[in-house]
């Protein structure tokens, strides 16, 4: 591999609408449009953002004997979630798990009646192709022909179906292929930002002309990653690399929901993934720090890195901020951290910032509340 | 007549003292800015002391003192509402200096030597 970033086949339409480029996971992606962050953010929570997600990856599973049942419980011994009982034409939340029980990489996959659809993180889409061609009886092929769009908001189903009728009947987390104007489109109702809305896989060639129909419609405006990550924060949905990582468990990054009755102990299918002999216990016990929500007293954000205690001079550090900064929609800073589960919402803890130890309150997830079309 | 400092800080005359803002550029390459932490009136500092601290939606940043000399001022009308730098960057001061040095503006760029740093 090069150093050279990779970029999107709408690089050219990110830079002709005036997006700032930054680096990330091995990409140039737009960080911001002139609008800017907070009012992008808050354009989104209103109307509709369009987001270009192509950086991460596409990859399809596919029985090689064609039996989707077997094709499941081949993915089950990587992923501690009930995929066998996963209808067509839907999709779930799920974590690749390693031997530590730590989290490798955190997923959606789709049944689509003969395969498999899996959405994983830019940063890990190499690593996660490679720990898929160690099954058996599965073709893995990555998508290398498409680009992803995510289009969020609560008006983004009115918007798109102007384009795809079909998307209105969709409810959330169905997956579906569908037709517009002989391309075919990939589209689940789902998203990463607390909103409703749509991702849609798009073939390479098209994509260009398909974003430029969606922000033809004026409800739409282009949304760079700088928004991305204050609504998934908002949202209370972790960010691979800062809330969650390879030495960090589903119970302490607070996803312990994704994994189901069914594979936990005494489950029908119990275990049977990397890590399930820490995982499963420490379920059934509760992990002794967990990923909770903090809202500093302030104004002042505190982010990535800063130290939290429990008590307002001296003592040892209790954990550290795995994503934080400003909740445009809060109105205020928001922040993530591990903090020892004993400590209840609405405790008071104490973030050191520039010397300083200020006030914050820890707080249930998510900040805002979701808007999904159940 | 305003002069810059390369850390792009936009700094007026006003009698015996100077008065401190952030310059239209700054202000767009911050980004919104969501928090101010002034320093403390009558405060003495070194020029290049950390006297303020700028959070944006993206990250942290400092402004230093200019000069030498005494904080005489502070606008904490900007601190309830930070969102201001960004809307008129050039009104929104943080705070005044009297300079221990009378002679301390001279060493600042003029408007043209600033925009031909910014490019």
């Amino acid at each position: 591999m090069t150093n050279d970033p990779r970029r999107t086949p709408l690089h050219d339409l990110h830079l002709s609408l005036g997006a700032r480029m930054v680096p990330f996971a091995g990409w140039e992606m737009p960080v911001q449009y002139p609008m800017g962050v907070m009012a992008e953010h808050l354009h989104t929570r209103a109307r509709v953002g369009l987001f270009d997600v192509s950086h991460m990856g596409q990859v399809l599973v596919t029985p090689q004997g064609g039996h989707m049942a077997a094709a499941a419980l081949t993915l089950e011994s990587l992923i501690p979630a009930d995929v066998l009982g996963l209808a067509p034409g839907r999709q779930r939340y799920g974590l690749f798990t390693n031997d530590a029980g730590g989290i490798l990489d955190d997923l959606m996959f789709a049944n689509r009646g003969d395969h498999f659809l899996l959405v994983v993180n830019a940063a890990c889409a190499e690593q996660d192709i490679a720990h898929l061609q160690t099954l058996d009886g599965v073709t893995v092929t990555p998508v290398t022909d498409r680009g992803l769009l995510a289009l969020q908001g609560p008006l983004a189903a009115e918007v798109l179906a102007r384009l795809v009728p079909a998307v209105a009947e969709m409810r959330f987390m169905d997956s579906q292929i569908l037709d517009r104007d002989g391309v075919e489109l990939w589209v689940s109702r789902s998203g990463y930002t607390g909103e409703d809305g749509f991702e849609i896989s798009v073939p390479r060639a098209c994509l260009r002309d398909f974003a430029q129909a969606l922000l033809d419609q004026p409800e739409v405006a282009p949304i760079g990653l700088g928004a991305r990550d204050s609504l998934r924060l908002e949202a209370g949905m972790p960010l691979y690399g800062h809330d969650m990582d390879g030495g960090v468990t589903p119970a302490q990054a607070a996803l312990g929901w994704s994994i189901p009755k069914v594979r936990r102990t005494n489950g029908a299918r119990a275990g049977g993934f990397p890590g399930a002999g820490i995982i499963l216990p420490e379920l059934a016990d509760g992990a002794a720090s967990v990923r909770r929500g903090l809202r500093p007293e302030e104004r002042a954000p505190i982010r990535e890195g800063v130290a939290i205690f429990d008590q307002a001079e001296g003592g040892e550090a209790i954990g550290h901020v795995s994503s934080g900064g400003f909740g445009p929609s809060v109105g205020g800073p928001v922040a993530m951290a591990r903090l020892p589960a004993e400590l209840p919402d609405g405790a008071t803890v104490y973030a050191e910032l520039r010397g300083k130890r200020i006030p914050v309150a820890i707080t249930p997830l998510p900040f805002v509340t979701p808007s999904y079309k159940r | 007549m305003l002069k810059y400092t390369e850390d792009h800080e936009w700094l007026r005359a006003e009698g015996d003292e100077i008065v401190v803002g952030i310059t239209p550029h700054a202000s767009e390459q911050l980004g919104d800015v969501v928090f101010i932490e002034l320093p403390e009136k009558g405060r003495e500092v070194q020029a290049g002391d950390e006297v303020v601290v700028i959070e944006s939606v993206k990250a942290a940043s400092d402004i230093a003192a200019p000069v030498a000399g005494v904080i005489t001022a502070v606008n904490t009308a900007l601190a309830d509402a930070p969102g201001s730098v960004n809307d008129d960057a050039l009104s929104a001061w943080f705070f005044r200096i009297k300079p221990s040095d009378a002679g301390a503006m001279d060493r600042f760029m003029d408007d043209a030597a600033y925009q031909a740093l910014i490019g």
